[in-house]
């Protein structure tokens, strides 16, 4: 246990950030082993990343490349932005996982290999010609190799389990070794454990013996010499929880509609990345929320729609693919003007693509994919939690406005998680609706109640005297009868677009990080924040001039956007499009932008960011 | 009427209460004339208040239906109409929902959201406005055209084999089948109470002619001469008899229904089937008899069984989320896993 913090023969360094990636096959667990690790590292005070990297297929043949999957953590006691670059520590469970992770470790990193799963098979599997831990392919990298399987079955001696499920357990040894050399206590796991094995004994004295023995191992072996001690980070006071985008999505539906007193109705289909937020919602049916799996995108967007009329706050969650499905619906909200919250968790694409892999290719889809003149709110999520504050804000603007908003997340955020001070319902700002239920005659469907905001009246079916019909059909600007007329029609079309571009006098005015003018704005939106973030404050303490601009509303814009632009010389745009945003501020503002793209199913490294911004500072300079 | 003695009493409705004062736009002569008569008619019957009614529509002739009743209405898109209703009765389940769609809306654009409503069976009326042809889009064939149906787009005749509605909705395990026909106001009207009296997805076809594009779809079934050989009018309990006297009847030989003469001497009225509305194996056997001239065409309540709603289920499973874990406490997931104080 921790108390053995003896550690007779052994140092240990301070240090101010580690990244750690954990990679295995997609059935050795190292997506649970890394959120543990993960959320015990916030619990003892660090500032954290995560990104964790899986296949599309649930197994893949086990051993093989395909089938690798990881997850990677960065943590420190300064402000971490991003999962970090490059690993420091890369534990490996078979050949294939450090094949596949090497090119991507430090250099003089620390590999930690289970030795016994480097055997011909699983060398062939991989494609090793010879086994790297025995060869010197590994000679500019500190390499631990362990018999971890070996001393799991140790550890595990008397229990009556299977040799599969012995082997299962090999993550925990892993665990353990990291929690010993990282000074972290075992106890949160060991709680974990024994809530998700309840039915099983003999699976959690497994799996708590396996953890036990990783981390004795680290306090007794030869083979590691040094432990490592991060400090706490310098937070902001508070309650803080480990959030990742798509829990944070679910729990900013559910405060939405606490705070705005409306029953929630989620409806969705099934999809990668964004099935998470389905799946936690459905844990709120005792908050009177209706989750509702659909048979398909449409008729999930669809019966979204038909709660909206009947005065739900109604939302639907997808990815990209899915998105393509709902739009003839988002265009008959449009119409309708009803509130609708579309939150779409980007994936690589087009079709099916990399569907769980990262991308921001979804922009130009949530901003124009649509027949006709049919405007949207588009707003972006910047962080993990920040899904949380981001999807609030959809709600809010849906019911305030009655239209129709599209929230973009992403893979790396959903599933990304960072440390997250806990919001409080009471802080959050009111949601206010138009719903309407007198009824002294006057009611016209279509008619604008609150010129601010362009709503229209919500009456909801059930309210006695506001029978009204609504559709598709071009209506009367106030009757909302049917309506064919040109002048009408012309009427209509700008009143749409009206009533999006209001919502920018609700927007607050946007500001840069660092300088208000200069050289170089680097611009973002969506979950380039961290990266981006964490670029411009190394670049600035080196000494060099550049600012930061994040964007969270995509449409309208905040109405100061043009102004603060202006201000730079020249504006780097990364994107993990083909740059989508860039093309978006050079049409409104005629300013010219510098994109800067990558589209690998992959966030940006700080290091890709820093090289480009310090590639145009010294253009700029030579000028 | 004072307000507080209105809201206390039940109200009073008439047909007029539920006419908008729009011009109807079909074509003169549609039945939908006929089916949009029969609703106002029938719903003063129903003892609901008018503000509980919705109707909703998708895209087609039939779905022009909602902006000629003054109930709620939302017309919506092409298919979508079970889809939005769906979400509209779970939302709230107080209200009486209402389903206007015909052959393309519902059996093509819409199919899947159709046979899914049916097997949730959520308590939602859908009348399915069964013209066998495009109207709308003037005059192409629909997925319940006869197969070599020479239209617009099938010079040549259509290759498609229709689909037969009682029979997909049996396989989509409806609990509510029923047919009627447009001219039959008096069989429409009650079959429109069946409908509404059905708690569950309630699933009336109502064969409805077109004027223009598919006039003589359903003549013989209507016409004076030969109406009454084409007819079954199904009652629950009652041996399915047919014919001017009701001298032809159904018989099962095994597995095989055929029609039989009572006139002959070979058969007696104990030799006909008895219609169940509960058992499904007589409910498969009449939907089979759609397309097949050999047989008459089943009119009535062809199946109908109790099952719990979806929208029932739905807040049955809040109830029991609420009584496990107690009333939503947001204080309570946002601390739920690990939380830590930074002083």
């Amino acid at each position: 246990m921790s108390e053995s913090k003896k550690r007779p023969g052994k140092s240990v360094k301070e240090v101010d950030q580690v990244t750690i990636r954990f990679a295995g096959d997609s059935g050795d667990g190292m997506q649970l082993t890394g959120s543990q690790f993960t959320e015990t590292t916030g619990i003892v005070g660090n500032d954290l990343a995560t990104l964790p990297d899986y296949p599309a297929e649930i197994r893949a043949p086990a051993g093989s490349l395909a089938g690798v999957s990881s997850f990677q953590i960065q943590f420190g006691h300064e402000d971490i932005q991003t999962p970090g670059d490059q690993p420091d520590v890369l534990v490996v469970m078979n050949p294939a996982a450090l094949k596949v992770n090497l090119p991507e470790l430090r250099r003089h990193g620390i590999i930690i290999a289970n030795k016994s799963t480097f055997n011909t098979r699983n060398l062939d599997l991989a494609e090793w010609d010879v086994n790297p831990l025995e060869g010197d392919a590994l000679l500019e990298y500190t390499v631990v190799s362990i018999d971890m399987t070996l001393m799991v079955e140790k550890a595990l001696e008397g229990l009556r389990l299977t040799s599969k499920e012995v082997a299962r357990s090999t993550n925990m040894f892993a665990l353990g070794l990291l929690y010993w050399m990282y000074d972290r206590p075992i106890e949160n796991t060991i709680e974990f454990i024994e809530a998700k094995f309840k039915s099983r004994p003999e699976i959690v004295e497994a799996n708590k013996r396996a953890l036990q023995a990783g981390y004795n191992f680290g306090g007794t072996n030869r083979l590691i010499q040094t432990s490592y001690r991060v400090s706490k980070a310098d937070l902001p006071p508070g309650t803080y929880r480990n959030i990742m985008g798509n829990h944070a999505v679910a729990l900013g539906l559910v405060a939405a509609s606490q705070k705005s007193k409306l029953p929630l109705f989620y409806a969705s289909y099934p999809i990668t990345p964004a099935s998470d937020i389905l799946h936690m919602i459905s844990h709120y049916h005792n908050f009177g929320i209706i989750t509702f799996q659909a048979e398909d995108e449409i008729a999930a967007v669809t019966s979204a729609i038909g709660a909206s009329f009947a005065g739900s706050l109604a939302v639907t969650g997808t990815s990209g693919p899915g998105m393509a499905l709902m739009t003839e619906a988002i265009g008959l909200a449009v119409a309708a003007e009803l509130p609708l919250v579309l939150v779409n968790v980007q994936r690589a694409g087009p079709s099916t693509g990399l569907p769980t892999k990262t991308e921001q290719a979804d922009l130009f889809q949530a901003m124009y994919g649509r027949n006709a003149e049919t405007p949207v709110v588009v707003l972006a999520a910047a962080t993990p939690s920040d899904c949380f504050s981001m999807v609030y804000e959809a709600c809010r603007i849906a019911v305030r406005h009655m239209v129709p908003v599209i929230l973009l997340s992403d893979t790396y955020l959903g599933s990304g998680s960072e440390p997250w001070r806990l919001a409080r319902l009471e802080d959050l700002p009111p949601i206010e609706n138009h719903m309407i239920t007198d009824t002294n005659g006057s009611f016209h469907p279509f008619e604008i109640v609150d010129p601010k905001t362009m709503a229209r009246g919500w009456a909801v079916p059930g309210t006695p005297g506001l029978e009204h019909r609504i559709g598709g059909l071009e209506k009367d600007a106030v009757t909302g009868e049917v309506n064919y007329e040109a002048e009408n029609h012309e009427q209509m079309v700008r009143r749409r677009q009206k009533k999006v571009d209001v919502v920018a006098e609700y927007i607050p005015p946007v500001a840069t990080f660092g300088d208000e003018s200069g050289n170089l704005l680097v611009l973002g939106w969506g979950s380039t924040y961290g990266a981006i973030r964490a670029t411009v404050e190394t670049v600035r303490e080196k000494g060099h001039p550049v600012s930061h601009l994040h964007l969270r509303h995509l449409n309208p814009f905040p109405k100061n956007l043009g102004d603060v632009l202006v201000k730079f010389r020249r504006i780097l745009v990364p994107e993990i499009n083909l740059g989508q945003l860039a093309r978006i501020i050079r049409s409104e503002y005629l300013i010219d932008t510098i994109s800067y793209n990558k589209v690998q199913g992959k966030p940006f490294t700080t290091g890709e960011i820093e090289e480009k911004v310090m590639e145009l500072l010294k253009e700029t300079e030579d000028a | 009427m004072p307000d507080e003695t209105n809201a206390s009493m039940p109200q009073v409705l008439t047909r007029r209460d539920f006419t908008t004062g729009r011009t109807v736009r079909w074509c003169p002569g549609c039945g939908d004339y006929s089916i949009l008569s029969q609703i106002q008619k029938t719903f003063p019957e129903l003892g609901r208040k008018k503000e509980d009614f919705v109707f909703v529509s998708g895209i087609g002739c039939s779905s022009r239906f909602p902006y000629y009743m003054d109930t709620y209405g939302f017309h919506t898109i092409h298919g979508r109409a079970t889809s939005i209703a769906t979400g509209l009765k779970m939302a709230n389940p107080d209200l009486s929902v209402w389903i206007a769609t015909g052959d393309g809306d519902c059996l093509s654009i819409g199919g899947n959201h159709f046979i899914h409503l049916l097997r949730r069976n959520l308590d939602i009326n859908l009348l399915l406005f069964n013209n066998r042809i495009y109207g709308l889009t003037k005059g192409q064939y629909s997925p319940t055209s006869e197969f070599g149906k020479v239209t617009k787009s099938t010079p040549q005749g259509s290759i498609d084999w229709p689909f037969n509605p009682p029979a997909l909705a049996l396989g989509a395990a409806a609990t509510f089948i029923a047919r009627s026909i447009d001219v039959e106001s008096k069989h429409l009207q009650e079959m429109i109470k069946a409908a509404y009296k059905h708690h569950g997805t309630s699933f009336l076809e109502i064969y409805q002619k077109c004027i223009i594009f598919n006039n003589d779809a359903f003549l013989t079934l209507t016409e004076k001469g030969t109406k009454a050989d084409r007819q079954l009018l199904l009652e629950d309990g009652k041996p399915m008899l047919f014919g001017k006297d009701l001298t032809q009847g159904i018989y099962m030989d095994c597995a095989c229904p055929e029609v039989i003469d009572l006139t002959d001497g070979k058969y007696s009225i104990d030799d006909v089937l008895v219609h169940d509305k509960t058992d499904r194996m007589k409910a498969l056997i009449l939907s089979e008899m759609t397309y097949r001239p050999e047989f008459p065409v089943p009119l009535g309540i062809i199946y109908e069984v109790e099952k719990n709603t979806y929208e029932d289920l739905t807040y049955q499973q809040i109830d029991q989320a609420v009584e496990k874990v107690g009333p939503g406490d947001m204080d309570a997931i946002l601390r739920a896993g690990h939380t830590w104080e930074i002083k």
